[in-house]
This record gives structure tokens, sequence and C-alpha cells, in this order.
């Protein structure tokens, strides 16, 4: 079972750093081989962008989708279906969670997509740069409110975001520093915006206005000196505490479940050992994210935490639409398709706060649940997607099924998907119904095509499948 | 707690959009509203009159004979300061009663809890609308949400076999029965029974529902018709939450307006006749909110987002009247050309959780708000 112990790697690769991968794509990354495929992740430039053309050809709208949903959201979802640079993606995703910033203010999706292009351009590069791109980001200034940071009237929102939530945590740093941090990001915000009316949204500039930066002295974490904003972010990225940070970011994003970030400061990491590993990588790199990233992927704590993260909204959609296959065009109803994300509890490009979304089991509710079964229930159970199509396609080539063939072919085939043996038992009791599967005559196919389907619905509502 | 059929019931519809005040509660008296409105306005000669100083929409006809039973209240000029103008954001402030920073528990998921803290009862709170709103979210409170027609609520809707239904369902609940592990697991599990209870239990409301009532064919009104189902089968539901929209008229007020107005009304109308019907009307009241009002100016062919809007109370039990002051119009009273709110939105919360629910209102809106008495 070597082989197959291979694919359940893979599987677990792909599901972590991109949104999974159907049986064909996983046995050519498997010839591929396991670090071959994390190095081709890593360095998403070997693979082809998302073709916009299309995206503009179906949905003009999406291009430039001003103030209201689901414009922003169609743009957002076509790339996370069809991208060849998975990992690129997650990353946008990623930093989406940690710098946060939502439409709920900036009424604005033309701009969210550019911090999001931001994120997937520099994504898995250098922290210390993302962190001054993002400083500049004029959606980020207005969405903490930096251009009303004045060198006559200190506005603290992003100072003290940026070190609370951007890079150390809370606990890392005094209410002076605080205030020291807001001091030397006085004066950085963005051209004064043009009028909406005639012409519509023009783009936001980020414009530093010398005159109303303070450029007194400043104290800020032992350091002492006529700081500017940059000098800030250049100190916080040699703190320890900020290295322990991004990690434990990452480590939550990609490996495991960790608590709430406002709890960081209180609960220890769930794996100390595994942080201080990509610590030491984030600071040797000189805060390379790639450097990090490689270390993680190919760890052995990586590649022992299989289902031990659950499934965010955003994973469940795009990983389910890309299984089944049929969705790569922004067709009419995308918009719909776009806003799946939100009905179970993370409408993207809209978090809740700059602390971002909850996650692990925060994601589960009442609704939620079932909001993300009866979705992924009803793609799986569609035997015209062309993915399903393949999962039955490669059952029949097993030739009659008993029911315990057929329960394990279909979790091998959606996963590997591991399930606990009460589970398996429930599934098994359930395809005993049935009895033998068949494809053998025409009406026995028609049969077992529906069976196929209904053991995925029957599988994808369960417990075990809300885990990645 | 055990619910009985006669415990109060609120039900909350949510116009999505902003709602332009001006033309729903209209100063017919008030010269500047002609001035203002050159575009969107509403002729004489259409105008509800229902006393000397205001009119409704003529799209309204339906809520003027509620007012004329003295069973509709008007909550003037509602709204927070430093109204954000963000659809967002302002939804976000209703629903979680945190104007100043980023609440986290919607106001009714903490009624939810208040009423049913062991959650012995998963349909307390039920929801018709495409997602969950935020002010019914609250740690531990389960709400059920209904996005589609009540008939086809439930875990896996297309597997519609009957007996191969049932036996999917049994499955699913013996594949969440409670296992000795991870905390997350045994979370996974209640919340899956829960929901699955949850349908179970709402399924019957539209088999044991019969009217002679017809509501009429749109979304609102199949949503309140949802939500007399689940009343009327007495199961305990207290909370109902539905939503209409968008009243975001930016272009194209008239008649985008009307039609939405109309739409609520006539699916209002409906559903007071189906609770009269039923000898279910004494104890439930509506509250219709919107999350801004909007400019004041015309744009030539809607109306830019605004700051302070009308809120309706509406039920048997009301006191019908008008509560609070109608915003001045007057140029130098507008906060940047919109009209600057009168009562905090809170206080209608207050209101309804003191003298409807029975609940303190304090730890809930965050302080003490003045209560207009549109309820005994």
């Amino acid at each position: 079972m070597a082989y197959q112990e291979d694919i359940a790697l893979m599987a677990h690769l792909m599901r972590r750093a991109g949104f999974g991968a159907g049986r064909d794509e996983l046995e050519a990354r498997v010839a591929k081989g396991y670090e071959a495929t994390v190095e081709e992740l890593l360095h998403p430039e070997t693979q082809p962008a998302v073709d916009v053309y299309t995206l503009l050809r179906y949905q003009p709208a999406s291009l430039l989708p001003g103030g209201q949903p689901p414009m922003g959201n169609v743009n957002f979802m076509y790339h996370l279906v069809n991208t060849k640079r998975p990992l690129e993606e997650k990353m946008a995703l990623f930093w989406h969670h940690v710098f946060a910033t939502g439409n709920s203010k900036v009424d604005n999706y033309d701009q969210l997509l550019e911090q999001i292009g931001l994120f997937r351009q520099q994504g898995m590069g250098n922290y210390r740069d993302l962190l001054l791109t993002i400083a500049r980001n004029p959606t980020m200034i207005f969405w903490l409110d930096n251009n009303q940071n004045h060198g006559t009237a200190v506005n603290e929102n992003w100072g003290r975001e940026l070190l609370e939530l951007f890079s150390m945590g809370v606990g890392a740093y005094s209410e002076k520093d605080v205030r020291e941090a807001s001091r030397a990001f006085t004066g950085w915000t963005f051209e004064t915006k043009i009028p909406r009316l005639p012409y519509g949204r023009f783009p936001w500039k980020f414009e530093y206005r010398p005159e109303d930066h303070d450029d007194g002295e400043k104290e800020f974490l032992g350091h002492r000196g006529r700081f500017n904003g940059e000098d800030i972010i250049d100190i916080v990225v040699e703190q320890p505490a900020c290295a322990r940070f991004v990690c434990r970011h990452l480590y939550n994003f990609f490996v495991a479940d960790e608590a709430q970030v406002p709890a960081w400061s209180i609960e220890p990491p769930r794996d100390q050992k595994a942080i201080d590993t990509l610590t030491a990588t984030f600071r040797q790199s000189r805060f390379d994210i790639r450097s990090v990233l490689r270390v993680l992927f190919n760890s052995s704590f990586f590649k022992n935490a299989r289902f031990k993260h659950l499934k965010s909204p955003a994973e469940v959609v795009v990983g389910s639409l890309r299984l089944v296959g049929g969705y790569e065009l922004p067709r009419p109803g995308y918009g719909d398709l776009s806003m799946q994300p939100a009905y179970m509890g993370q409408d993207l490009l809209n978090p809740p706060s700059v602390e971002g979304w909850h996650t692990g089991p925060e994601w589960i509710n009442s609704g939620s649940l079932m909001a993300r079964i009866n979705f992924v229930a009803e793609l799986v159970g569609d035997p015209s997607l062309p993915g399903v199509r393949a999962i039955i396609d490669r059952l029949k080539t097993r030739g009659s099924l008993s029911p315990e063939q057929l329960v394990d072919g279909c979790l091998d085939l959606l996963g590997p998907v591991e399930v606990s043996s009460e589970t398996r038992r429930e599934l098994v009791a359930q395809a005993k119904e049935w009895g033998q599967t068949g494809w053998a005559s025409e009406t026995s196919a028609k049969t077992a095509d529906k069976r196929v389907g209904e053991m995925l619905q029957l599988i994808v509502a369960t417990r075990e499948y809300q885990f990645a | 707690m055990a619910a009985t059929q006669k415990d109060p019931v609120l039900v909350t519809v949510q116009l999505s959009g902003g709602n332009d005040y001006l033309n729903t509660v209209i100063p017919f008296n008030e010269p500047l509203y002609r001035d203002n409105r050159p575009a969107v306005g509403i002729p004489d000669d259409q105008i509800l009159r229902f006393d000397k100083t205001y009119g409704f929409h003529p799209a309204m006809a339906p809520l003027k004979k509620v007012w004329d039973q003295g069973k509709l209240a008007i909550v003037h000029g509602v709204g927070y300061a430093n109204s954000p103008r963000s659809h967002f954001r302002s939804m976000d402030i209703w629903h979680t009663c945190e104007p100043e920073k980023v609440g986290t528990q919607g106001w009714l998921g903490q009624v939810a809890r208040e009423y049913d803290p062991k959650k012995e009862n998963v349909v307390t709170v039920v929801s018709f609308g495409p997602s969950l709103f935020r002010a019914l979210v609250a740690p531990g409170v389960p709400v059920a949400c209904v996005a589609g027609p009540l008939e086809k609520y439930g875990f896996l809707p297309n597997i519609q076999e009957r007996a191969q239904r049932l036996q999917v369902l049994d499955r699913f609940a013996k594949m969440y029965a409670p296992v000795a592990g991870t905390g997350v697991m045994e979370y996974l599990g209640t919340t899956g029974l829960d929901s699955l209870k949850g349908a179970d239990i709402l399924k019957v409301a539209p088999q044991k529902y019969a009217s002679t009532v017809k509501y009429p064919d749109t979304p609102i009104a199949r949503k309140l018709r949802g939500i007399a189902q689940v009343h009327f089968a007495d199961l305990g539901s207290r909370i109902f939450y539905c939503d209409h929209g968008s009243f975001d008229t930016h272009a194209g007020q008239n008649p985008g307006h009307g039609q939405l107005w109309s739409a609520v009304c006539e699916g209002l109308e409906a559903f007071m006749a189906d609770l009269r019907e039923h000898d279910h009307a004494d104890n439930v009241i509506i509250l219709l909110f919107s999350e801004f009002g909007r400019r004041v100016h015309d744009n030539g062919s809607g109306t830019d987002h605004g700051a302070a809007g009308p809120a309706f109370i509406l039920g048997d039990k009301v006191k019908g009247g008008h509560y609070g002051e109608y915003p001045s119009l007057k140029a130098e009273k507008l906060v940047q050309g919109d009209l600057n709110p009168s009562t905090d939105f809170r206080s209608i919360y207050s209101t309804v959780l003191e003298k409807w629910l029975k609940l303190d209102p304090k730890p809930i809106t965050g302080g003490r708000f003045e209560q207009p008495a549109f309820l005994n």
C-alpha cells in the first residue's frame, strides 16, 4: 500500500497548499514526487496565470465591481476555482485572513481586489516588504483610518492593529509603543479621492504628506530615533514575537487549528517545536515566507497533521467546485455561487472585522453546517458533472462492487477520506441496503450511478468530511 | 423553558438596502419635501394621507388600513450618531447594537439564549433568508435557517425519494451520534443533530397548515407564509426573521420603491389575516426596519445613502401612532445632506425587549434608552 500512502499524502498536501485535487492530478503529482510538487507550488510563476479575459467576456462587471456584492466575489471565486497556481491563491486567502479588510467600510470591491492582487504577487515573498506594501495600501489606510492620523492629532487605529493583529500579537508591546508607532505613520495617507460622479470610481493612490508627518523623536520597543513608518516596520520584524506570531498564523492556516488569535498571548501553541522550527527559518531567511513554507510542507509535523484542520467555507466551496468540475466558466449564476462561502459564514472580501474570521470549530453552527453539507452534497450527487463522472468511471473499472467495496471506493476517490470505524459501519450498513453495485446492464448502470451519487452525498455529510 | 401558544413572538422584517424615509412617510405639508424631490417626489393627489401631516406612499394602502385600525406604530427619525452610510456596517450596527465597535453577538441571538439557555428547543429562532443574519448569532444558540421553501428544508434535499431519504437521514443521525473524542467532533455532532432535529420539527409545519388566506406570489410573502406555518404549528418558536429588498434605490426609484413596498405590504396584509384566521394574532408583533434612510435631495432618478429612517411596529397589541420626531428638513439641520437621527435604534429594541419579550434590555442594548410607548 505504499503507493496508496503516497496518494493520501499528496492529497493532504494539495488540500492544504491548494484546494484539493482529483485522482488524475494526484497520480500525476505522485509520479513527479512530493518535494518536486512542493517546489512547483512554491514557484507559481512556472504555471500559467488565470485568464482574466474569459472573466471579462462573461462577467464584465466583475473587473471593477464597485461597492455591491456579488461581482467582487465573482472575480475572486473565478480565480480560486481556475487557478493553476493553487498555493499563490491560498496565500492570497491566508493574508486576507491576517490583514482582514472588509467591504463593510471600504465600500469598494475594486480596491479590495487590488489588495488581493498584492497578496498574490507578494504573498510568498519577503514579509517585511509585504508589511510595508500593506502599510502603503490605500485600502488598508482607509480601513484603519490612517488618513485621519495627523502630525497634530494622532489616530492609533492602524498603529495598534499593525502591532496587535498584523505582526506581534497582544503582550509584545506597550501602550506607549502603540502611540509611538502611530506617530511614525502620520502623513501616510492617500491622494484626495476623485468624486465618483460622473465618470465612476477612480483607483485610490498612496500619498505621503511630509507636512502632516510628526518628525520628532520617538521611543519604540527600546529603540530611539526620529522614526518614520518604515523604521517601525524594520524594528517590528526583528522582534522574536513577530516571528512567533507570523509562524503561528501559518501553522494555524496550513497545519492544524489553533486557538483563536486573541487567545494566543494566553494559550501556548499546539506544537511548540513546530513553531520553533518555523521561526528559526523565518529569522535565518530574513523573513522569507517561501522559505518558511518549504520547511513547513516538507516537515513531518505537517505530513502527520491530516484532517486536523476544519475546512473554512472558502475551502469547502472552492474544493468542491474544483473536484466536481464544470464550473470553470463564469456563466450566469456565478454570482450566487460566489456568495456560497458567505452563506456558510465566510463573506470573502468582507470579513466581520479587522480581527478576521474566527476559524476552526467556530465556522460551524446549525445553519452553516446545513449550508455546507447541502451545497457539497448537491454537487457530488450530480453524475453529469465531469469530476463525479470520473469517480464513477474509476469505480466502474473495478467491476461489480460489494457494499464494502462501494464504500471504500467512494471514500478513496473523494480524498482519500479517513473516517472512524463507527462512521464506516454506518456507510456500509447503508450500502448493504442496496446490495451489490454494478454496471453490467443499462438499467443496473443507471441504478449504480445513482447509488454512487448517494454514497458520495452521505460521505460529504459526515463529520470527518468537514476536516481537511 | 417550554413555550406555550401565548408566549410573545417577535417577527422582524428587514428592509435591506436603505429605505427612503421621505417617500415612505411623506410630510406633505412641508414645502421642502417638494423642493428636494423634483424627480422622485410623490404627486399630491397620489399620497395616501393618513392624518393632517403625513401620508404613505401610494403602494402602502394595506399598511394604511393597519394605521386606521390603530395597530401601527411609526417610530420617527431612527438611526445612530455618525451614520457610516455603508450598508454592511450599518446593518451590523442594527444587528449587534454596537455603533462604535464591531460587535459579534446579535441582539436576537442573545434573546434566544435568555429564553432557552439549555438549548431545549432548536427552533426557538427561525430565520427565512439567504444566510444567517448576524442579529441571530450568539455562541451556543441554534438557529434554524430556512433558505428555500419550508417543504424542502433539511439535509440533503435533493434525495427526494421518500423511503431512501428517511433511510439516509437515519444514517446521518447515527453518524452524528455522540462519540467520546475530541471537543470538535462532539461539537459537530451536537450541531448536526440540532439541525437535523430542527429540520424534523419544522417539516411538520407545512403539513399541519391549512388556510383560506391567499398570499401573493412574492419572495417576502412566501417567507411570511413560512413564518405563519411554523407559528401555527406551536413549536415554541419565539423569534422569526426575514428580509426583503433591495431598497437601495439610487436609480429608478419610481417605480422601484413602490413595487418593493407593494410586496411588503401585501405580504403583511395576508400574514395578519392569516394570524387572525388562526387566532394567533394577539401574541405576535412585527418590526420593520431598514439599515438607514436616504438622502433628502434626490439625484435625478433616485436617492443616495442617508441617515435617519422610520421603523414600524404592527400587531394587535401595538398602540398605533407616531413616536419620536420627524427630523427637520431644513438645510441647516441636515447632516451632510441627510436627516439627523432623533431616535436611537436601541430605543425601539428596549421597548420590544422590556414590554414585549419581558427581558431586561440593558445587557442586550448595552445601555438605558428611552422607550417609546408603543406597547403597554
